[in-house]
């Protein structure tokens, strides 16, 4: 396996990236499958779309592309549309708050009051 | 050596390493020194951002100091009185008061403050302004990170200001500061659109981000920005003084009306660290004006005698005078005239202007005409279209001027007594049409 | 592959942080706390961007993530006064945890095993022109679409957050 030679200080290869975007995608999904709060949920998903954005940005990088600008549209395109996604989950959120007092998922379990 | 200094003292900029007109000859000469030795490839480049930072760290520390000065007694002046005047000379030691001041006085901090936030907050609020002046071109070969996408950079480190300031408003667990960073965060918010859209005309006519280009495109059309993009440097001034929390739009701070804002429960040296980073902002923001519309080191072949980062200092400084006569001037808005400001007159004459840059940056392209002919009129062009934008903008939208107003002007609700007009002009003023709701 | 040990190093001091800080946005006690860790998050996914020579990307991640969305979700937990701050798990954090376990082992294992086709092109020079062109020429259709998808979710966000008017409290 390429990624662990001895000089593995030495040098950066895709591997390595994708591992680390692994990572933290994993720490968003575990973030986003366990919190009470639905802003902290919210927060996993940011925090997966940051992964998934790290990894599109090293294929852009390292791999063989006729244009490999693509994974720098991609990832802006990402950026753009989590942004809009996160304004429109807090304000329901909030909407969701004026009516129950609460943003604990434990208790907006019920669809009708 | 020496022999060289005095027998030629008006000799252009050199590439010894003693000449400190271009520092980047004596960095350089470190650099080598460093290869020659034998170093490893990240020490250079370690040594060599250390010695850029070193360089504007310097710069920031002389800011901070004197323009405590000079903004009390500019001030002053311009209100006719004296300023500070008992420290010194002067009162040229009156910011070595200040510092003593609050260097002995005791940091209080709340039990049920958020001990690790209220520490960070002014740190957080203080890095962007110094990560700023990274970008900057001090010199024709002075940049510290010559970034491709500089000016997007500024625009990022000026929203991470705003994050600073709410987090020093809830780390106070106070509801005055809370609410006043609320306030003082939508007004950030809100003005970052008029500071994008106004320098992207900037980046449209010099073809790329970078703010060593944007300063080499006035050097090779032999003029300022300011000349071709009048609007842009008034909305962008604007917007940055509101950006600062500078009067006329400081109600982060209006001490009378929410008791200190968000820096209410500071005291001390962390009092201080806000205090300093406010002035380190205004610098910055007056590094940017000085940079993109003043054309930075570049003065008119002046540069290759004087050292352009003299040159670029006394444009911030100049910039920076603005800065507080507009400060010792105007009165201060209210949040929603703020506000009403932001959405009605600066973006729709930044998004205004854009739309004509980019017309005539295709004209320019398309046709290929030489810069000669265009770039002049172009220059009456946008001077032109700022007056009568100005000029169409407040016969619209502004409230009309009574002097005797013979109706309440205050919202619907709010009872303001009309003053009576005297006998010699009559009821109401000759030709005055009814008054509007007083917000702008 | 990157060879230059100045960035290597840059790479992992960036990489470390940036999962540092995301372990501390899920074990941290408090949601503010929570979300200045995700802030930071943010910051240190936008070193690695640079790393990869996406400079472009690197500065709209520090302007739109940590400057707005972060911004954007202090203000929705400051709007939210009577929810409680405990940054708390719900029942399903074992679950979760040997989920995301598994989808880290999937993820690795698909990162080591795959031949990638790698190529010997060096760092990126102009991206923010090419990027410009690329959003101009083939990106056109989806560029304009998000825009449309923008708009509407400012309005989507607006009106989902309206107080309603005392008389239409009724339905």
């Amino acid at each position: 396996m390429s990624v662990l030679p001895d000089v593995v200080l030495m040098t950066l290869e895709l591997e390595q990236v994708l591992i680390v975007g692994g990572i933290l995608f994993a720490i968003g999904l575990y973030v986003a499958l366990s919190k009470r709060n639905a802003i902290g949920i919210l927060m996993g998903v940011e925090l997966m779309l940051n992964a998934v954005n790290v990894t599109l940005l090293a294929f852009a990088r390292f791999i063989e592309s006729p244009r490999p600008i693509d994974g720098h549209v991609f990832a802006t395109f990402v950026i753009t549309i989590a942004a809009a996604e996160a304004a429109v989950a807090l304000a329901l959120a909030v909407a969701v708050y004026r009516h129950r007092e609460t943003v604990n998922i434990d208790e907006i379990d019920v669809l009708r009051w | 050596m020496i022999g060289a200094l005095l027998a030629a003292p008006t000799a252009l900029v050199t590439d010894n390493w003693w000449d400190i007109r271009d520092l980047s000859n004596l960095s350089g000469a470190i650099l080598d020194l460093i290869e020659d030795a034998g170093g490893p490839g990240w020490l250079t480049y370690v040594v060599g951002a250390l010695l850029g930072t070193l360089g504007i760290v310097s710069f920031i520390g002389g800011v901070a100091i004197i323009n405590i000065w000079i903004e009390r007694r500019v001030v002053g002046r311009m209100q006719s009185r004296l300023g500070p005047n008992r420290v010194g000379p002067f009162g040229l030691l009156q910011p070595v008061a200040d510092a003593i001041k609050l260097m002995q006085k005791e940091v209080l901090q709340p039990r049920v403050a958020d001990g690790l936030v209220f520490t960070v907050a002014p740190i957080a609020f203080t890095v962007p302004g110094i990560a700023l002046l990274a970008v900057i071109p001090w010199g024709r070969n002075m940049v510290l990170a010559d970034l491709d996408v500089g000016i997007v950079f500024l625009f990022a480190m000026s929203s991470l200001a705003a994050l600073a300031v709410f987090i020093g408003g809830y780390g106070s667990n106070n509801k005055y500061a809370l609410f006043g960073s609320m306030r003082v965060i939508a007004m950030l918010v809100t003005y970052e659109i008029p500071i994008v859209l106004s320098l992207l005309g900037v980046v449209m006519f010099a073809g790329s981000m970078n703010l060593n280009q944007i300063v080499l495109f006035q050097a090779d059309n032999w003029l300022f920005l300011i000349m071709l993009q009048p609007l842009a440097f008034l909305i962008y001034f604007l917007s940055s003084s509101a950006e600062l929390n500078r009067t006329p739009a400081d109600l982060a701070e209006a001490e009378s009306e929410i008791a200190g804002g968000y820096h209410v429960e500071y005291s001390g040296m962390k009092f201080g660290l806000y205090y300093a980073a406010e002035l380190i902002n205004a610098v910055a923001v007056s590094t940017i004006i000085a940079t993109v519309f003043l054309g930075g080191w570049w003065l008119y072949k002046i540069d290759e005698i004087v050292p352009g980062w003299m040159i670029v200092i006394g444009k911030i400084y100049a910039v920076y005078f603005v800065f507080i006569w507009t400060r010792g001037t105007l009165p201060r808005f209210r949040i929603d005239q703020l506000l009403a400001f932001a959405w009605k007159w600066m973006t729709p004459m930044a998004i205004i202007n854009i739309l004509l840059v980019a017309g005539e940056v295709v004209l320019w392209e398309e046709t290929g005409w030489s810069a000669g002919l265009l770039l002049p009129l172009y220059i009456a062009i946008n001077g032109a279209m700022t007056a009568v934008l100005i000029v169409a903008w407040v016969r619209v939208m502004a409230p009309k001027f009574q002097r005797y107003p013979d109706r309440p002007r205050m919202y619907d609700g709010i009872d303001v007594p009309s003053l009576p007009a005297p006998a010699s002009i009559g009821p109401t003023a000759p030709g005055a049409a009814p008054a509007r709701r007083a917000t702008v | 592959m990157i060879d230059d040990a100045g960035i290597v190093v840059a790479f992992w001091i960036l990489s470390a942080t940036t999962v540092i800080c995301a372990l501390m946005v899920a074990a941290a006690r408090n949601l503010i706390h929570a979300v200045l860790f995700l802030a930071l998050t943010f910051v240190g996914v936008a070193g690695i961007y640079i790393v990869l020579s996406a400079d472009f990307v690197a500065v709209v991640q520090v302007l739109i993530y940590a400057g707005a969305v972060g911004v954007l979700m202090t203000f929705a937990i400051m709007l939210t006064p009577g929810a409680d701050r405990l940054n708390s798990s719900t029942v399903f954090q074992a679950p979760a945890l040997v989920l995301s376990a598994l989808v880290l082992a999937v993820i690795v294992f698909v990162a080591l095993d795959t031949e990638w086709a790698i190529s010997d092109r060096q760092a990126f020079s102009a991206t923010a022109r090419s990027l410009g062109e690329a959003f101009l020429k083939p990106y056109i259709v989806p560029f304009e679409v998000a825009s449309v998808l923008l708009a509407a979710a400012m309005i989507g966000a607006i009106v989902l957050s309206r107080e309603e008017p005392e008389d239409e409290r009724a339905a």
